[in-house]
């Protein structure tokens, strides 16, 4: 690890005004991304400002239909929350207990790393991610592979999550780090179905043809024709693009079986 | 920077670079070696230690993140003449072999045992995902956690 | 007294009341007053002339102690590290052993090879100095394809087309006769894939020097700590035997890659020197996958001849197999007198035929690992077999029950140069079959199939060969070192027992095994045996822990130095009683001298060995220690059989296990506890390379598979619980009737998973690991 200052704001505005005046600051939550980066030395902070001393930012509310996690709590805690159990289940199959001990929302989101879980819940829940500038919709929110909407400096606050009427989570994790190769959440709104998509692409994303067959038909079988298009699929040692189109379709059916059978029972 | 933190029951305060990793201040100022370090991609779980509560990974937390926190290592858990139910469990079942993954092996049992009821073979290896182990195979390793969750 | 912690006991062990309390000593625990800390310029690319290497910029950054280059070791007369078996090629030559310096010069070969090393105060110095050194590097087309190495530029100017050798064993006319007669041909093409071995301890190292006595002391993760001083002062010249001193403490783990002898504590230990201060080094996760030996990475051509009753005729087998860039400690030996001599299994197969090419490509040295050259070999001929059966429409069990060599064969000679001592095949299988409910397969299928699943199952009936020897056999077919081991029984005047092994335990449980032994050879409680070892300072030289050698060489080495005890014992008892040295027997700690009540008690005797009051001292000296030195006549076999049956979800690839059956026969057991867990941390290894585990590198020589991101471990919820059992046919050559038990399980278990997943895919050949992925696409295609 290359040397760096390591400061703890306890307001949003103190750790903005951190960064802005630093060198080259880097916000750190959870440090389950950061700390292994710093430590490989592939990144060079001159300050590195903790966002876990910021009051407010840690604990999950409801509001009129919707979940406001806030952007320091931990999946242990997301996990072990009961307002929306598809969110719970989908933090609780994040990395190992230790991960999920620290590794927090707010981080997750940020990162944008293709293969985490939480961008699938946030294109699929209808999220709007707030910050300490602004709210910005979920599905304007990850713009690339490691890349969002956040402008330089901008600190994601929390995020609130619209709560369905029925929904789940098929993940198919990458058998060395057990990030997800391809993870689908299905939700349903009423009629009106979201599909959110990770570790296919370089960034999470909807999967409109998808929602539309489900809208019209919700039963696994109306995947089966829906044309998927892996052609900017990621690819790497564990899965090509195309295993991934597959996977994406297999999943999908899978988080509508699960939901049917929950429904029917 | 100054950090206070307490260890296995004793408070201490340190000065350490920004840049120092709680394994590092356990392993190289407060030597207790017990805590190991097995990889750099914070994976294999040697490392892991209770900081407030929790199983985490001290390779994975800055001097900062640990500073006022309580720590409880492999050492602190148990003595020779007065094992954890978890420690007796791995030697009574042979749930080790050269011994380096044991001391985050079994700080992360008992994190899985004290948070969870009712555990069932499939839930051992579950939560057992951020321990590696190359020695073992972990059936000897499921069978000890098992047995210590009935003791515990 | 002894029955519950002699011989057959499960006895828990010694060594976890340190390691359950954090309290094991391991080498990055020791630390030295005043060490620096050693980090490696390595390479980044994998075949590149290296120009000047610029280090002033290293030297001049803060903290820096000192920067070292290859050149300076070689100036100051550091040698090459060397490859310890010579193996001759078909056509008589020597094989190629490409200069192999500690640190890069001229060339670098793969990717990670150091090229110089920073001394600084802080290990954070260390990188910082070791990222400042610059170097000229002029990239060349790098090796890296196996199966087209051959066809490529050489990397050696000493080995035209990449070849180390080209060696063979067996009859070829007998085995071309035997396919010509032939009704049936199985063949296979087989890539036994790269693994990286991954002990979770990370290699280490502290050197020190004490220049008051002109003495070395080098604390090191070794298998073997008296190989790594004897190659590193007979062959390296870093200092003289007797000044220097390798500790190998508590040890996490090696399975095979902490044998060798590697550049970075070479480096370490001259820098003490160099520097007159102590330099301590540990290797990251990264640099261990860059830069441990590899194992495996064979490519293979097999044939099988079967009469129209399924007998087997011949067998013809060609492999390349992978050195990596350099030749590693025993890299030669493994794909030769560890591989081709195990193509026989367990089967009267008369004729065989093997061709080897060793070929050189830009990548991490391949060396012995877990198994070494005996997983290969069981993987080509279990999988033939397998297919075999499969194409003639015979039950796999019964066309292995149709070859087996039978209990009154033995000693059978194989057309392949080994002797096999004793063996029950057929008894390993048919305990196997049943813990499998074998008859019951068909109806767990049907449901599998029911629920949109597949099943299948598969069988591998493995033996391989431990305890390599004899040394004179050995010797003679090139090994530049013996294979006996030493033990040292010390009797304390409390009648205590510390005893001194050669064999190194990581893992192993030497300190429970051997106190095992000596509370049933002498009587003595367990609790008062202490067994020390890895410490070059307290035992004779001696070979160390590998090839599952420990117990049969290092433990019966242990029992005739316990002979000798009870020997010099009968002789103290005798003259206090009075009594004439064979009319004194010795049993359950008593010497008694026979048909009287005359006895005295084994601490008794020690007490009198020490203080000799009235000793006859010119036929008998004062004391009770004793050391042996055991050089085996023979390998040991060990054999079982091994049965999998695992479930494909047709719809991912992803292949689960349902079961999986060990039974094995390592002859006698002295603590099942410990035997059972060996097996289980062998299978977990041997599903690992079929299902999880694989070593790649793209064609440019950069490694993918470099971190726990992407190389696949086995974790708990890979596995499944493990059915092991065992059958005894005791080995006939070595006074324990033991035949060694740590590798067995990774050996047998890789074509167990392999041929049920083909089972269950209805395909015959599937390249490892069968990854989800790779399940897929061979449903699709098939
Ligand atoms: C072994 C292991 C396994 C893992 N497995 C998975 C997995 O299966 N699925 C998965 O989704 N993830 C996985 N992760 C990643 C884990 O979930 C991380 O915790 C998460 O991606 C980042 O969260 P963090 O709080 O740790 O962030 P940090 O590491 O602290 O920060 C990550 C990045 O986000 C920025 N950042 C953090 N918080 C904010 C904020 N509030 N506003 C703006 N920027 C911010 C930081 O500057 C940094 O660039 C794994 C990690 C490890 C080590
Ligand atoms: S050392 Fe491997 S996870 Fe911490
Ligand atoms: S006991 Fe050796 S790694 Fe687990």
């Amino acid at each position: 690890m290359y040397a760096f200052s390591y400061h703890k704001p306890a307001t949003a505005q103190e750790a903005a005004d951190l960064m802005a005046s630093a060198d080259e600051g880097a916000y750190l939550a959870g440090g389950m991304t950061l700390v292994p980066t710093l430590k490989q030395r592939l990144a060079a902070p001159s300050d590195v400002i903790d966002l876990t001393g910021i009051h407010g930012l840690r604990g999950i509310r409801t509001l009129d239909g919707k979940v406001k996690v806030g952007a320091t709590t931990r999946h242990a805690e997301v996990a072990a929350n009961e307002h929306i159990p598809v969110l719970a289940d989908l933090a609780g199959r994040i990395g190992d207990p230790h991960v999920r001990n620290c590794g927090t929302l707010g981080g997750s989101v940020a990162n944008s790393d293709p293969a985490a879980d939480y961008p699938a819940a946030v294109v699929a829940l209808d999220a709007t991610v707030h910050t300490n500038k602004r709210a910005i919709a979920g599905d304007e929110f990850f713009k690339g592979l490691f890349e969002t909407a956040l402008e330089d400096g901008e600190i994601v606050t929390a995020v609130d999550f619209r709560a369905p009427s029925a929904a789940a989570y098929a993940k198919f994790p990458n058998p060395a780090s057990r990030y997800a190769v391809v993870g689908v959440l299905v939700a349903r709104y009423g009629d009106q179905v979201r599909v959110g998509v990770t570790g296919a692409g370089p960034c999470a994303f909807r999967a409109a043809n998808i929602e539309a067959a489900l809208a019209a038909d919700f039963r696994p079988g109306a995947v089966d024709d829906v044309g998927i298009d892996y052609g900017d699929f990621n690819a790497d040692l564990h899965a090509s693009a195309e295993y991934r189109g597959h996977l994406v379709r297999v999943l999908a059916k899978r988080a509508v079986a699960q939901i049917g059978s929950a429904d029917s029972g | 920077m100054e950090i206070s933190l307490n260890v296995n029951g004793t408070a201490h305060s340190l000065e350490v670079p920004a840049n120092t990793l709680l394994s590092d201040i356990l392993r190289e100022r407060l030597r207790l070696t017990g805590t190991h370090v097995g990889c750099d991609t914070s994976q294999c779980g040697a490392c892991v230690v209770h900081v407030n509560g929790d199983a985490v990974k001290s390779c994975t937390v800055l001097a900062g993140q640990a500073n006022g926190a309580s720590v409880t290592t492999i050492e602190g858990i148990g003595t020779p003449d007065d094992l954890h139910p978890m420690q007796t469990a791995f030697r009574d079942n042979h749930a080790l072999q050269c011994g380096f993954c044991t001391p985050g092996m079994i700080m992360s049992a008992i994190e899985l045992v004290e948070k969870n009821d009712g555990l069932t073979e499939q839930a051992v290896r579950d939560g057992l995902e951020g321990n590696l182990c190359r020695c073992t195979g972990y059936h000897n390793i499921v069978k000890a956690v098992l047995a210590a969750a009935r003791q515990m | 007294m002894t029955a519950e912690t002699g011989i057959g006991a499960s006895v828990k062990r010694k060594e976890d009341a340190r390691f359950i309390t954090g309290t094991g000593r391991y080498t990055d625990d020791v630390s030295a007053p005043g060490q620096s800390y050693a980090v490696f310029a390595r390479s980044p690319h994998a075949r590149a002339k290296l120009g000047g290497i610029d280090t002033s910029a290293a030297a001049a950054s803060d903290g820096v102690v000192a920067v070292f280059t290859g050149a300076d070791l070689q100036a100051d007369g550091i040698g090459d590290l060397p490859c310890g078996w010579m193996v001759k090629s078909k056509d008589g030559s020597d094989m190629v052993q490409p200069p192999h310096p500690p640190l890069a010069i001229e060339r670098v070969n793969y990717v990670g090879e150091p090229y110089a090393v920073v001394v600084a105060e802080t290990l954070e110095a260390a990188k910082n100095g070791a990222e400042a050194v610059q170097a000229d590097f002029e990239e060349l087309p790098a090796v890296v394809d196996l199966k087209n190495a051959a066809a490529a530029d050489s990397i050696h100017d000493a080995a035209p087309n990449n070849q180390c050798y080209d060696w063979e064993l067996g009859d070829g006319a007998a085995t071309d006769a035997a396919f010509e007669r032939a009704h049936h041909v199985t063949r296979l093409h087989i890539v036994n894939n790269r693994l990286i071995p991954n002990a979770i301890e990370p290699r280490a190292a502290l050197g020190e020097y004490d220049a008051a006595a002109g003495s070395y002391t080098l604390h090191t993760t070794s298998q073997n700590p008296h190989l790594e001083r004897l190659v590193l002062a007979a062959f390296v010249n870093v200092a003289p035997e007797a000044k220097l001193r390798v500790i190998s403490p508590d040890v996490g783990g090696g399975f095979g890659s902490k044998i060798f002898v590697y550049a970075e504590e070479t480096a370490v230990i001259w820098a003490a020197g160099k520097l007159r201060r102590p330099v301590k080094w540990r290797a990251e996760r990264s640099e261990s996958f860059l830069a441990d030996a590899h194992g495996r990475d064979h490519v293979t051509d097999a044939e099988l001849a079967l009469a129209e009753d399924g007998e087997f005729l011949g067998l013809r087998v060609r492999t390349k197999a992978n050195m990596g860039a350099y030749l590693s400690t025993f890299a030669s030996s493994v794909p030769t007198y560890l591989y081709g001599t195990l193509l026989a299994g367990q089967y009267k197969t008369p004729a065989i035929h093997v061709q080897v090419q060793a070929l050189f490509t830009n990548t991490a040295p391949v060396d012995a690992y877990r198994g070494a050259g005996r997983p290969e070999a069981t993987y080509v001929v279990e999988r033939l077999v397998e297919t075999a059966a499969r194409e003639i429409g015979m039950d796999p069990s019964d066309l292995r029950r149709r070859n087996f060599i039978q209990p009154d064969d033995f000693p059978y000679e194989t057309p392949v140069a080994l002797t096999y001592d004793t063996g029950d095949y057929e008894a390993s299988l048919d305990k196997a079959l049943a813990h499998a409910d074998y008859a019951g397969f068909a109806a767990r299928k049907a449901a599998s199939e029911a629920s949109g699943n597949k099943r299948g199952i598969g069988f591998s009936c493995y033996i391989e060969a431990c305890g390599l020897a004899p040394s004179q056999v050995a010797i003679s077919l090139g090994a530049g070192v013996g294979l006996f081991e030493v033990g040292e029984v010390r009797v304390d005047v409390t009648g205590s027992v510390t005893v001194t092994t050669g064999s190194h335990s990581h893992g192993q449980s030497h300190e429970t095994t051997f106190a095992q032994i000596i509370s049933e050879k002498l009587g003595v409680q367990f609790e008062n045996v202490t067994v020390l070892h890895g410490d070059t300072g307290r035992s004779d030289y001696a070979l160390g822990t590998y090839g599952s050698r420990s117990l049969a060489v290092g433990g019966s080495a242990i029992v005739k130095a316990t002979e000798k005890i009870v020997a010099k014992g009968k002789k103290i008892a005798a003259h206090i009683l009075e009594a004439k040295e064979d009319q004194v027997d010795f049993a359950d700690g008593v010497f008694q001298v026979v048909d009287s009540n005359q006895s005295l008690t084994f601490g008794e005797v020690a007490f009198a060995a020490y203080v000799p009051a009235n000793y006859p001292l010119e036929e008998l000296e004062p004391g009770l220690s004793e050391k042996a030195f055991y050089d085996p006549p023979n390998f040991t076999y060990p054999a079982g059989a091994h049965i999998c049956e695992v479930e494909v979800d047709p719809q991912t690839g992803v292949v689960r296990i349902e079961k999986f059956v060990a039974v094995d026969d390592f002859g006698h057991i002295v603590n099942p506890m410990i035997v059972e867990g060996q097996v289980h941390g062998g299978l977990a290894q041997g599903i690992g390379q079929a299902l999880l585990e694989h070593g790649v590198y793209d064609e440019t020589g950069q490694l993918l598979s470099g971190s726990y991101m992407d190389y696949t471990m086995p974790r708990a919820d890979d596995l499944p619980s493990f059915l092991v059992d065992t059958t005894t046919t005791p080995c006939t050559h070595n006074p324990l009737g033991v035949k060694g038990c740590g590798e067995a399980g990774a050996i047998g278990s890789t074509a167990a998973v392999m041929n049920a997943v083909t089972n269950a895919l209805g395909v015959t050949e599937l390249p490892m690991p069968a990854t989800p992925e790779t399940v897929w696409r061979a449903l699709r295609e098939a």
